[in-house]
């Protein structure tokens, strides 16, 4: 018997890595080419691919791809967190707080404490969301708003400007693997929230995929009555899981603060939580997708800087500016009716008997 | 057929039943929907809980599967009184339950789905090996095939009921609770489910079998216990009760469960199909090349599992969906693809849809003003800027009087009516009107028997004004007892039109299943 093959099981299979991990490892395959071959001559390709492209990139890509993991962890729950940007920022602002006053500290010591404030501030935020979304029923992109405009408007407040933090990561080279040519020099000789955040996408995938919390969380997020009628507590699933997602956030904030600039400026995410947003929807809400999508953005955004340093491009600096943003819209906007996502999403669950 | 070991036997002589409800009374804000219930099930039997849409049969279920908690009263398991406060209570008790609308995630496969909640982990990851094994004993050894690797949304609708119930047995339940089991499934599928349940009752398993249809609970039950209005009016023994006694049983009067109907006097072709060609919203080919006649005063029944195109058709013929190729003609018009006000003026069509809350009326408007829908816009009921509200009320007394739609008054909303009345105001201001074609979707979906009396009479006497009727229902008691010629929908193609007198309910129900289709791949 000739048994069709299912559509489904072509959608699955871009599903569960995501069809943009294809696009991120064929840009690796030409950085790769283009660095260890005489190609490295050609002014335009060092532009595009060389080593510093690269680096830029993954700088990029690890505030992008903690975001989209923390709207992974939510959304996938069926919590919508568009507050993803807000999170991000009361992340970053708690981390510089902590640093600055623990600048007497021993350097690692301050370091790490400040990124368990940041975590700790960005789960908080979280928590607030899920209270918001679940217990008060209020609508989850409003909700996602709201903590939004607080953290924009608390941080700018209360941000001291004489306030300066002393030290920030370093990278630490991994030995062995750091002097493989190209892929060494860009993955393997990182600061440490760079490794962390890369070891995330694994730990996110298989936990969503291969664990029992993941398969509750799933299913929460796509059927939550059939959830209920097994005996899963619907709304600790999304408790618990908003939580975590606006740890991840509150970790990129941290990125950006104790690893990334060092300093905390207002508003500094600049709308790295919508491209977070984005990368994750772009990623069809999968970590491999969402880091596919992530680096795509980031390239974008280690495009513009090569290209206004190399002074290749007579093309305005403005244009070149928008790079990254255009390339979202197109990615996005491109992706609409294919994607999809969780079906219970931005749906408050009432258990039948609770009227 | 024979039974092969009677219920009684494995009822150990002075052990408590299996399961007990005592005195359960459930009241909801301004409803009691259970009152003083006592129920008993054995062990090895199959209970037939029978009772209209609304009679209580679900929230007395929810109550014993932990979903709902009872106002008052017990319930017992094995003798011993127990507290259920949760699914989880319940599945921990052995009771497991095959909801009406299936409880399964459809992106995730059989494997993922029965073991949802009662997961089997290995080092902290879940060991789909081993309860795939598990499944394919289950499977077996009570004849129940299906691949744990499927994914739910590519399965027939009838192996996702397997699905439904391998989950229970997953989860080492001994009572099972079907509820409305065989909405979804042809006749054929029925049969099968059937004969599962006689399987599982010879095993040990104890079944309680919800359903409104009488035929099913004859064949299968051991037992039958009737509920009427939140109470439980009688008990009865399958082999000593007539289908009309349950009927009467269940609605509390004597009702005619055969249409009266004379034979048809058809006339000229008022709706004429040819090769319509159309695709679902989500770009699936839906209509296949569907050509059908429908004459003047006479039914003719579109029979077919929910899903194989009946929607799209309905919707193509209405306007209120782009046919991709072909033609509609109405009364020797060309309305294909014209607008759905073109449709119902030049065409005389009236439309009773299959969803009333989506598209048969505004939950939230008066019945006044849903009575005109669709004719607000002409006199007397608009002077072009302003309603006439003295006009509307007084056309919708008129209606409801002559329809019985049953409600307060006028200015009530749609949505406080029960759903029979909901249907028979939607009718009544379809049929209101002076019509040439009737085109009438699942008209009686969830609505008491005494409605659905009505409303198959309200057609019937359409017909044999010389309206010509198309009739849509997935039920195919239904289309046995109103049509005149029979037309089965598969896979978005008519694949049979047959005469009313020479069809059969096995012929047509293989049909159904795609039975003399050729060239169709076969689903599982």
């Amino acid at each position: 018997m000739n048994q069709p093959i299912p559509a489904s099981a072509f959608r699955r299979l871009g599903g569960r890595y995501g069809n943009t991990m294809f696009i991120a490892l064929a840009l690796v395959a030409i950085a790769i080419l283009v660095n260890v071959t005489p190609l490295k001559e050609q002014t335009w390709l060092r532009v595009l691919f060389g080593i510093s492209a690269l680096n830029f990139t993954l700088r990029a890509t690890v505030p992008l791809v903690l975001g989209a993991l923390s709207g992974i962890l939510c959304e996938r729950s069926g919590i919508i967190n568009i507050g993803i940007e807000g999170m991000m920022l009361a992340g970053a602002f708690g981390g510089f707080v902590a640093k600055t006053s623990t600048n007497h500290w021993p350097l690692a010591a301050s370091l790490i404490f400040s990124v368990a404030v940041a975590v700790a501030i960005g789960g908080l935020m979280g928590a607030v969301h899920a209270l918001f979304s679940i217990r008060f029923r209020m609508d989850q992109i409003i909700s996602g708003t709201v903590i939004i405009i607080f953290a924009l408007g608390t941080s700018s407040y209360l941000y001291n400007r004489d306030a300066i933090a002393e030290g920030k990561f370093s990278s630490i080279a991994l030995p062995g693997l750091a002097r493989i040519p190209v892929v060494g020099p860009v993955l393997f000789d990182n600061p440490p929230i760079t490794y962390l955040a890369l070891i995330m996408v694994v730990v996110v995938h298989v936990a969503l995929f291969y664990t029992r919390w993941g398969l509750r969380t799933r299913a929460v997020g796509e059927h939550p009555r059939a959830a209920d009628t097994v005996g899963i507590n619907v709304n600790r699933y999304r408790y618990v899981n908003t939580s975590l997602g606006g740890m991840l956030a509150g970790l990129a904030g941290a990125f950006l603060v104790l690893e990334a600039v060092g300093q905390f400026q207002e508003g500094m995410t600049a709308g790295r939580g919508f491209i977070s947003l984005a990368a994750m929807i772009f990623g069809n809400w999968n970590p491999f997708g969402a880091l596919g999508a992530a680096t795509l953005f980031g390239y974008t955004q280690a495009l513009q800087n090569e290209l206004l340093l190399a002074g290749v491009t007579r093309v305005p600096r403005q244009f070149i500016s928008m790079l990254p943003y255009v390339v979202t819209i197109i990615a996005v906007s491109g992706l609409v009716g294919r994607v999809r996502p969780p079906a219970a999403e931005g749906k408050v669950y009432e258990t039948e008997g609770s009227q | 057929m024979t039974r092969s070991q009677p219920a009684a036997a494995q009822q150990p002589a002075g052990a408590p039943p299996k399961l007990e409800v005592l005195n359960i009374t459930k009241l909801f804000p301004g409803v009691v929907a259970n009152k003083n219930i006592d129920l008993a099930l054995n062990k090895g039997e199959i209970l037939a809980l029978l009772g209209e849409n609304g009679a209580g049969k679900s929230t007395l279920m929810n109550i014993i599967y932990g979903l709902y908690q009872p106002t008052e009263g017990q319930v017992r398991v094995d003798g011993r009184p127990v507290e259920l406060h949760s699914p989880r209570d319940a599945i921990d008790l052995g009771i497991g339950m095959v909801h009406q609308h299936f409880q399964l995630v459809p992106v995730m496969s059989v494997v993922d789905n029965i073991m949802l909640g009662s997961e089997s982990v290995d080092r902290g990851l879940l060991d789909r090996e081993s309860v795939s094994a598990q499944i394919g004993e289950l499977a077996e050894r009570y004849n129940m095939p299906v691949d744990p690797n499927a994914v739910i949304e590519d399965l027939p609708v009838g192996v996702q009921q397997r699905v439904e119930i391998l989950k229970a047995l997953y989860r080492q339940a001994d009572i099972l609770i079907l509820d409305e089991p065989t909405s979804v499934l042809t006749p054929q599928e029925i049969e099968g489910l059937f004969e599962v349940m006689e399987l599982l009752r010879n095993q040990g398993k104890s079944i309680i079998f919800i359903t409104h249809k009488l035929k099913e609970v004859l064949r299968v039950a051991d037992r039958i216990a009737v509920l009427r209005r939140g109470e439980m009016v009688g008990e009865a023994d399958p082999a000593a009760v007539s289908q009309q006694d349950l009927a009467s049983l269940m609605v509390g009067r004597k009702v005619t469960l055969e249409v009266e109907k004379e034979p048809a006097n058809a006339g000229e072709v008022l709706l004429q199909l040819r090769d319509i060609e159309a695709f679902t919203d989500l770009g699936e080919h839906a209509l296949r090349g569907v050509s059908l006649d429908v004459r003047a005063g006479e039914i003719v029944g579109v029979a077919g599992v929910q899903g194989n195109g009946q929607t799209e058709l309905v919707e193509v013929i209405t306007g209120l969906r782009q046919a991709a190729a072909g033609s509609v003609l109405i009364s020797g018009q060309d309305m294909t693809n014209a607008s759905p006000r073109r449709i119902t003026e030049e065409g005389a069509i009236c439309h009773v849809p299959e969803d009333r809350h989506m598209y048969g009326m505004v939950d939230a408007y008066s019945v006044a003003d849903n009575l005109v829908l669709s004719s607000y816009y002409k006199r007397p009921f608009s002077s072009g800027l302003t309603m006439n509200e003295q006009a509307i009320a007084q056309h919708a007394e008129e209606l409801v009087a002559r329809f019985d739609v049953r409600t307060p008054s006028v200015r009530n909303s749609g949505a406080s009516l029960s759903g029979g009345n909901q249907q028979k105001m939607v009718v009544a201001r379809e049929f209101g009107r002076p019509i040439r074609l009737l085109v009438a979707a699942q008209p009686t979906r969830g609505i008491d028997v005494g409605s659905i009396e009505f409303i198959h009479s309200q057609i019937v006497a359409k017909r044999d004004e010389g309206v010509a009727v198309l009739l849509v229902s997935y039920e195919l008691d239904e289309i046995m007892a109103l049509s005149d010629r029979i037309a089965v929908m598969f896979h978005g193609r008519i694949s049979a039109v047959l005469p009313r007198r020479d069809a059969t309910r096995e012929q047509v129900g293989l049909l159904m299943a795609g039975a003399g289709v050729a060239n169709e791949p076969a689903s599982q």
